[in-house]
């Protein structure tokens, strides 16, 4: 559903400080698995992450959502292609697939402080221009299912670390989004929270969702309801357990 | 069409959550707006309505006054000059005028005394000025007493307190009948304060000027077009020292909005990232600048604009009152008649509310294109 065809994501191309992050890569995932990429540090987990997630464009190779996802996702208003290559789309286009295709939840957490627990959420739902009450309404049933229906008008900086994440990933459903992309979900978690996370996401996989998490945590990678491990070094694949 | 305005309402939710998050930020940004179109409003609203105050007092007056100066300095003018001007051509008319001020160490001010030329008022009456009768609480049928240079005082009685076309002119004012005048000031009937001439054609009224010149050398004639001309220059908002206030009010907003635009924060810069990162569009993020500057400019503009009038009409544009109208005592408690010209009020709004908010837009522009993916790390 994902392909990736020989992508290289280089930084600061042509200047002293060169950097080829990510170096050919080819690679095609399926819906409704989980995939963890593992590698050591500076590897290029996060750089590809991006790259899958339509954050950033590679430098050459081509990206390619298949079918497999659902069509409205990819297609909001119709379109007849079976296939969309990410690669050339112009950045409104990208956005749009971002918004629809993805739910990002971020190493750092990324949310916004100051707001509340709810308007986080609610965020990623605002460029959609659905009715507010409804939006508000779906925010409070995500919070709900992550047991955080006493928070929900909480500031952020008053979180735990496992409420934020958990708020974090709360902000990646709200969209409903075919694909979770989870950069190092555990980093900041002790390993009971990192099992509870693991078991989110097998939830999220029952209900038919697709999983692509970076992680070096044996806790991620050998998880059982793991599908797929890629080894990644110095940007290029290393190994494959499909 | 309704998607479009529930999108632009959820941005607008959030513009104010957020404006309410930088509370510090908002507030010091609010508070030196607000100095800012308090002070060019009040500059404005104070020049406006003085200019008109001096377009009611011209408008009365007459469109040439002859002066006699001895040794450079003025001097009363003899009654006898009256019909050589009367002969000149062009002239429909020249009477004499009878004013000038007296002192009175009661209240530290100057009032101007003046024999009116319609009404002849008995001996021993006066009328006074609103701004007289305010300070010394005299009113009709009260007594009152001027001190002469010679030592002696006079009593009058006050026949009536004058109703204000313009409080500017008639606020230090005494009316009181000629020979009440002469009295006081020891003026001999041979002489006038200075006359008044009437000309048929106004495009005469030049060569008229140089005839009276030509005919009697120690004269002096004011035009009154020269008169407007000078009061204009003080009081242009456009030319004068108001011109010099306002451009360094506006300098120091520009520095504003300049240090606003360049010093888009760490924080906001990675806050945009976030919203880029979760789906939002350029378009979106700029749209929430853009609410930001637009509530911030339209607050600020307004209770500025608010508290400009309120100083200048209810206050007699206390905090300017030093520079603008120190003459007389007489003014503190004299209120500006309410003027407003909406043509200014709108220029001083494009000044304000456009570059700021331009000056909030941009910046976050240039942070709206960078790729989202930057967020991704920290
Ligand atoms: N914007 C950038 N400019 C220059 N170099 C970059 C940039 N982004 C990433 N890199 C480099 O690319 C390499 C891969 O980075 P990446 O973040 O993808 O690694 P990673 O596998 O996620 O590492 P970690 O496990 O530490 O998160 C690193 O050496 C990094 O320094
Ligand atoms: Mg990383």
């Amino acid at each position: 559903m994902i392909k990736l065809l020989n992508v290289r994501k280089g930084f600061n191309l042509g200047r002293p400080n060169e950097f080829v992050a990510v170096d050919g890569v080819t690679l095609s995932m399926e819906a409704n698995r989980v995939t963890v990429l593992k590698g050591p540090s500076g590897s290029g987990k996060t750089t590809l992450l991006s790259l899958i997630g339509c954050m950033a464009r590679p430098t050459s190779g081509r990206i390619i959502l298949q079918r497999g996802l659902p069509r409205e996702y990819l297609f909001p208003n119709g379109g007849d292609t079976t296939e969309v290559e990410v690669t050339s789309l112009p950045e409104r286009f990208l956005t749009e697939i971002r918004r629809r295709t993805f739910g990002f939840i971020f190493q750092q957490f990324n949310l916004l402080k100051g707001i509340t627990v709810l308007e986080n959420v609610m965020l990623p739902a605002f460029p959609l221009g659905e009715k507010h009450g409804v939006v508000k309404k779906r925010a409070l049933a995500l919070l709900e299912m992550f047991g955080l229906s006493g928070r929900a008008l909480a500031k952020v900086e008053w979180l735990s670390g496992g409420e934020a994440q958990r708020v974090a990933i709360a902000r990646a459903l709200m969209n409903n989004p075919p694909v979770i992309i989870a950069d190092e979900p555990t980093a900041h978690l002790d390993s009971k929270l990192s099992s509870a996370f693991m078991e989110i996401i097998a939830r999220l996989k029952d209900q038919g969702k697709t999983a692509i998490i970076a992680s070096h945590d044996p806790l991620v990678f050998e998880a059982k309801m793991v599908d797929r491990v890629i080894s990644v070094r110095d940007g290029m694949l290393e190994g494959d357990t499909a | 069409m309704a998607r479009w305005i529930e999108k632009y309402r959820s941005i607008l939710d959030f513009t104010l959550s957020s404006l309410v998050r930088r509370k510090g930020k908002n507030l010091s940004l609010l508070v030196v707006y607000v100095l800012v179109v308090f002070m060019l409003g009040s500059a404005m609203f104070l020049t406006e309505a003085m200019k008109r105050e001096a377009s009611l007092v011209l408008k009365g007056a007459p469109e040439m006054v002859i002066q006699r100066l001895l040794q450079g300095r003025y001097d009363p003018i003899p009654m006898s000059y009256l019909e050589k001007i009367r002969g000149i051509r062009g002239v429909i008319s020249a009477e004499p005028r009878l004013w000038g001020y007296i002192y009175d160490s009661a209240i530290g001010a100057n009032y101007t005394l003046m024999v009116p030329r319609n009404v002849a008022l008995p001996s021993g009456e006066i009328m006074i000025g609103n701004g007289i009768s305010r300070r010394r609480m005299i009113y009709s049928k009260d007594m009152m007493s001027f001190n002469l240079s010679n030592g002696s005082s006079r009593v009058f009685t006050v026949r009536d307190v004058i109703s204000p076309e313009s409080e500017l002119v008639s606020a230090d004012l005494v009316l009181l009948s000629e020979g009440d005048f002469r009295e006081i000031f020891e003026l001999p009937s041979t002489h006038a304060t200075d006359l008044v001439v009437k000309i048929r054609n106004p495009k005469e009224l030049v060569t008229v000027a140089k005839k009276v010149m030509e005919l009697l050398p120690d004269t002096r004639p004011i035009i009154r077009d020269e008169m407007v001309r000078t009061y204009d220059s003080v009081f242009d908002w456009r030319g004068g020292i108001v011109t010099v206030l306002l451009m360094m009010a506006l300098l120091a907003f520009v520095i504003l909005a300049w240090e606003k635009a360049s010093g888009l924060s760490a924080d906001e810069k990675r806050e945009i990232g976030i919203l880029k990162a979760i789906g939002w569009e350029t378009s979106d993020v700029i749209a929430v600048k853009a609410y930001e500057g637009l509530l911030i400019s339209f607050f600020s503009f307004t209770v500025g604009i608010l508290l400009a009038y309120g100083h200048v009409f209810f206050f007699s544009a206390a905090l300017f009152a030093p520079a603008m109208k120190g003459w007389s005592v007489l003014y503190p408690d004299f209120r500006i008649t309410p003027f407003v010209d909406p043509y200014q009020v709108a220029v001083l709004f494009f000044l304000t509310v456009v570059p700021y908010t331009v000056a909030t837009i941009v910046p976050s522009w240039r942070a709206a294109i960078v790729d989202p993916d930057s967020v991704m790390r920290s």
